[in-house]
């Protein structure tokens, strides 16, 4: 079965690509960007803030079962096209990441079928080879460091 | 099923990945692990038996009981690649699909 979402990341660049085709005509793609109550719920975050604007921003942030802050990030945002394109930043607060760069381009496929390109540019090709490796804790749930931890210790 | 089992394909599924996580901080026996779980004993049995084939977990005898360790040496190998930053966005887009095919049909 061919993978629906696909990661382009060549060894020794400072960015990688991930595309996804979506079984929805882009408007709602789209969408799924634009409203935060929809970005809510499919990112699994609380959304701080999202103006969706040149000069604009964003701010997520995540708790665990007890409250604590997990995750917060944000971002500026400075191209916002609808259903075209979102030109943004992203920074992972009291990380050691730096702000990354993303551009973001929908495309329509066909009338209920469309596209997203994710190019994301990070600071240098050891820290986009930092956060690939990280998010096997984070795809689980946010509250489950142990397992990174672990995976830690054997570096 | 005795074809080689694939690591990232061991991982692809949540209970899976759940059940490492369980396991990552004590080694447990099969009865304790599907107490964490809703899911039926023999399902997290079937699990189990895939993430020992692909050699995520390994069983050691411990008297009578089979104990389950996650070998660290693998999951190693699992976590300097790709995949999983691939499946974590999967999931993400799954959901977003998900959830506006739903909003398209309410509208």
């Amino acid at each position: 079965m061919e993978q629906k979402t696909k990661i382009h990341a060549e060894d020794g660049k400072q960015e990688l690509v991930i595309t996804r085709e979506f079984d929805l005509p882009l408007e709602l793609l789209f969408k799924a960007y634009e409203e935060p109550e929809i970005v809510e719920q499919w990112m699994g975050t609380k959304v701080l803030k999202l103006d969706n604007k040149k000069h604009g921003g964003y701010q997520f942030e995540t708790s665990d079962a007890h409250g604590n802050v997990v995750f917060r990030a944000n971002g500026t945002i400075h191209e916002f096209v609808p259903n075209q394109k979102i030109t943004r930043t992203f920074e992972m607060e009291n990380t050691p990441f730096a702000v990354q760069l993303e551009f973001l381009e929908f495309e329509q496929l066909t009338g209920d079928t469309s596209k997203l390109t994710m190019h994301i540019v990070y600071k240098s090709i050891a820290q986009r080879d930092q956060v690939l490796q990280m998010p096997f804790a984070q795809g689980i749930n946010m509250a489950h460091n142990r397992l990174q931890n672990i995976v830690n210790k054997l570096k | 099923m005795n074809l080689r089992r694939d690591v990232f394909q061991a991982i692809a599924d949540p209970t899976r990945r759940a059940i490492l996580l369980l396991v990552a901080s004590q080694a447990l026996t099969a009865g304790a692990i599907a107490a964490n779980f809703d899911t039926a004993r023999p399902t997290v049995s079937k699990h189990l038996q895939i993430l020992t084939e692909c050699e995520l977990l390994e069983q050691k005898q411990n008297g009578r009981e089979i104990y389950y360790h996650i070998n660290a040496k693998k999951m190693k190998t699992v976590a300097d690649f790709i995949e999983p930053f691939r499946q974590m966005w999967d999931e993400r887009f799954n959901k977003l699909e998900a959830i506006m095919k739903n909003y398209q049909t309410k509208k």
